[in-house]
């Protein structure tokens, strides 16, 4: 499947796996916020990579210690109106300096690509409403900017 | 004023291209109407009974005579000739078509305008005191920092999709004219004992269907913090606030139940950890400052002496300057309101060609500038007293000269009926009415400071909760009712009015309304304003009046 990924189309392979799906024994894959807290060992041993995938209104707190060498955390947006996520990449990358992908996934409008580059986000799902050139030609929606964020 | 860089013109042009895509993609079909919603809302742009809406900001008010002139020219190209100022300061057209209005904002970009964030979900226009820079009572001109807001709230990538509308207020004189304890930041310029100036800062205020005053969530914050201090309450509301029901999502419902005590503390951990990173430098205060520098006022402007002869010979003249204009700061000059409540036009609307007439009027006679006011008029500010007649008589000959401004004639009213979905009761015949049944400009000017605010339902567009009285269209079984309230205030000693008693039927709103300040009159003490008079001898004799006679 392609993605967006460093201002480039990119072949991508990460799976989600819902809470009620077993956990396959390799493979990347994403689970749910609540998912990783509970089986956080288990996940760990497994042969793939594990990232979590966080709803809006999933609290960051939680998961602050596990941050660091996390490869992705994916922002769940659930409907296109609902900006916690643009606080959740913000925090994310200033107040618990992860570093690694942050991935937009879920219901939001490629007009909203910029903001969320800006804020962090530096990887986005793709979709029939969100095709590969229009997504990347959003990133640059705008070239100047009157305050400081993330990007 | 402040004058674009080159940044701030390549934004909006940028802005224009990416709504044109937008607008396209609509009617194209690849955005739904949910979608085209939410952006066109970014971009002033509502869809109304009748037709779209367009709301055009007006940055803190202050707009230059070539703005005007652009909005004149709109009005007359894009629209029915006239538009709409609002009580934030902006500007509104009634009928644009939905496929001219990139056309219309590409138009407004030439001149430095645009609608970006006149509504949606998102930090909205900045609004300030109309009379900022010129007024005796002033701490400090709020204008640099309503600026320094302007550029920091516009497409700020983190807020641009809150739980709900986020409105910022600053007043930087001790007599509060911007409404901000009825705004989810309020801002007041303060001096604090060491004789710093500094930020008040109020949280929580609106108004709507629920109308809160404002709390102080800190007594007094460095300048140099504003925006670090702005950032942390946004961004708390922006992960706290409630999105499961559009009526609980304002700031103020969050801090009714949390408590103020519980989010000023979130604001508090959040700002600690953030605010240095986004410290305002004493240089970019200043170099902002310089853009609102005043103009070059006459130093003896004082001394001529025609202005009282003509005071003295013409008695029209002198209560137009009595009712409409008010002290300057330096001696000689006056600030002139212009009346946009005619009795016979809606209130707050304007004209193309009187448009072009304030733009001529403000280059010859206030340094090319006018401001709109949070009461839905204009104001220019800086007018040499010998000016003064000439403007006057300009004005009259355009009804732009109602000598009503602060009476109970200078009403704020929203469309109504008339022109919206969503009202239960007319408001702009009611207005009429009463400007009828106030023709009389002697007692007018004798009832002295009352303001009357009507909103055609409870979404309280015009503050009726906050007018000395307010006016609420109501339904009762598919008729017009209005439901009064008294004593409310949007100023200093913010006060939400009380609710005189049941509603009165569409025939009798006037009659109760001239019954109330009757009541007044025969209450009142010496020179006692009405909004004190309430307050001594409270709802009760207007309530006897009102209901004995119905
Ligand atoms: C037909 C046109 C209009 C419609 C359908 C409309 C609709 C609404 C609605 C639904 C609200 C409530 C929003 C909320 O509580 O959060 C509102 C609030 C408001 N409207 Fe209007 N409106 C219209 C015209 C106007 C006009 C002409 C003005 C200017 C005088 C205005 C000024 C306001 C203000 C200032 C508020 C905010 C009150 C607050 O602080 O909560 N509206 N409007
Ligand atoms: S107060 Fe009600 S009737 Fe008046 S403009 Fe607002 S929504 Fe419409």
């Amino acid at each position: 499947m392609q993605i967006i990924k460093d201002k480039k189309i990119t072949e991508d392979h990460w799976q989600f796996v819902a809470d009620d799906q077993d956990i396959p024994q390799a493979g990347d894959i994403t689970v749910s916020m609540s998912r990783w807290l509970n089986d956080k060992d288990a996940l760990v041993r497994r042969g793939g990579r594990t990232g979590i995938r966080i709803r809006s209104t999933d609290q960051l707190e939680g998961i602050a210690g596990d941050l660091a060498g996390m490869p992705l955390v994916e922002l769940d947006i659930a409907m296109f109106g609902d900006g916690r996520s643009f606080s959740q990449a913000w925090l994310l990358r200033n107040r618990y300096h992860y570093r690694g992908e942050i991935r937009a996934v879920g219901n939001y409008l490629i007009d909203q690509i910029f903001y969320l580059h800006r804020t962090g986000v530096d990887a986005f799902q793709l979709d029939e409403s969100r095709k590969p050139e229009a997504a990347l030609a959003a990133l640059n929606d705008f070239s100047v900017a009157y305050q400081p964020s993330v990007n | 004023m402040y004058q674009y860089t080159q940044d701030d013109q390549t934004l909006i042009d940028e802005r224009v291209a990416q709504f044109r895509g937008q607008t396209e993609r609509f009617l194209k079909g690849e955005l739904d109407a949910d979608q085209f919603r939410a952006l066109r809302l970014m971009n002033g742009l509502y869809i109304q009974t009748h037709a779209p809406m367009l709301r055009v900001a007006g940055p803190y008010g202050l707009l230059s005579s070539r703005q005007l002139r652009k909005l004149a020219e709109i009005a007359r190209n894009y629209d029915k000739g006239y538009c709409h100022f609002t009580t934030r300061q902006n500007i509104q057209y009634n009928w644009p078509k939905l496929e001219e209005v990139p056309d219309i904002l590409a138009e407004l970009a030439e001149v430095q305008m645009h609608a970006i964030q006149t509504s949606g979900n998102c930090m909205r226009n900045t609004t300030t005191d109309p009379l900022s820079g010129v007024c005796k009572d002033e701490i400090e001109d709020p204008r640099p920092y309503c600026e320094i807001i302007r550029q920091w709230t516009t497409l700020h990538p983190e807020f641009a999709f809150l739980p709900r509308k986020f409105k910022i207020a600053v007043s930087g004189a001790l007599h509060d004219r911007a409404a901000t304890q009825f705004h989810d930041i309020g801002l007041h310029l303060v001096k604090n004992d060491a004789g710093e100036v500094g930020f008040k800062v109020f949280v929580g205020g609106g108004l709507g269907r629920t109308p809160v005053i404002g709390q102080v969530i800190r007594p007094f914050l460095e300048k140099k913090h504003l925006l670090s201090y702005l950032e942390a309450i946004v961004r708390i509301y922006n992960l706290f606030g409630r999105r499961d029901n559009k009526y609980k999502a304002r700031i103020k419902i969050l801090v009714k139940e949390e408590g103020l005590d519980k989010v000023a503390e979130l604001v508090e951990q959040e700002w600690q950890s953030n605010k240095d990173s986004l410290e305002l430098s004493n240089e970019r205060i200043e170099s902002i400052k310089a853009q609102f520098a005043p103009p070059d006022h006459e130093t003896s402007a004082d001394l001529d002496g025609s202005f009282h002869k003509r005071l003295q010979e013409n008695p029209a003249f002198a209560t137009w300057v009595q009712q409409n204009t008010v002290d300057h700061r330096v001696p000689g000059y006056r600030a002139a309101f212009i009346s946009l409540k005619a009795p016979d036009a809606p209130p707050g609307d304007i004209t193309d060609t009187q448009l072009d007439l304030v733009a001529d009027l403000a280059d010859r006679f206030s340094f090319g500038e006018v401001r709109s006011t949070h009461r839905q008029n204009l104001v220019l500010t800086d007018v040499k007293q010998t000016d003064l007649f000439t403007l006057w008589q300009e004005l009259g000959a355009a009804k732009l000269a109602t000598p009503n401004i602060g009476t109970a004639t200078d009403i704020i009213c929203c469309p109504g009926l008339d022109f919206c979905s969503l009202a239960n009761a007319g408001s702009i015949g009611i207005t009429r009415e009463i400007n009828q049944a106030l023709d009389d400009l002697d007692y007018l000017h004798d009832l002295g400071d009352i303001k009357i605010n009507i909103s055609g339902c409870m979404n309280g567009c015009a503050h009726q909760s906050v007018g000395h009285i307010g006016i609420l269209g109501v339904d009762k079984k598919g008729e017009e009712w209005y439901q009064i309230t008294l004593g409310g205030s949007s100023e200093n000693e913010a006060a939400i009015g009380d609710r005189l008693g049941p509603a009165v039927a569409k025939d009798q709103i006037t009659r109760a309304i001239q019954d109330i300040l009757d009541v007044y009159i025969k209450q009142r003490q010496e020179d006692e304003s009405f909004l004190n008079t309430v307050k001594r001898v409270g709802i009760t004799p207007f309530k006897e009046q009102v209901y004995a006679n119905h």
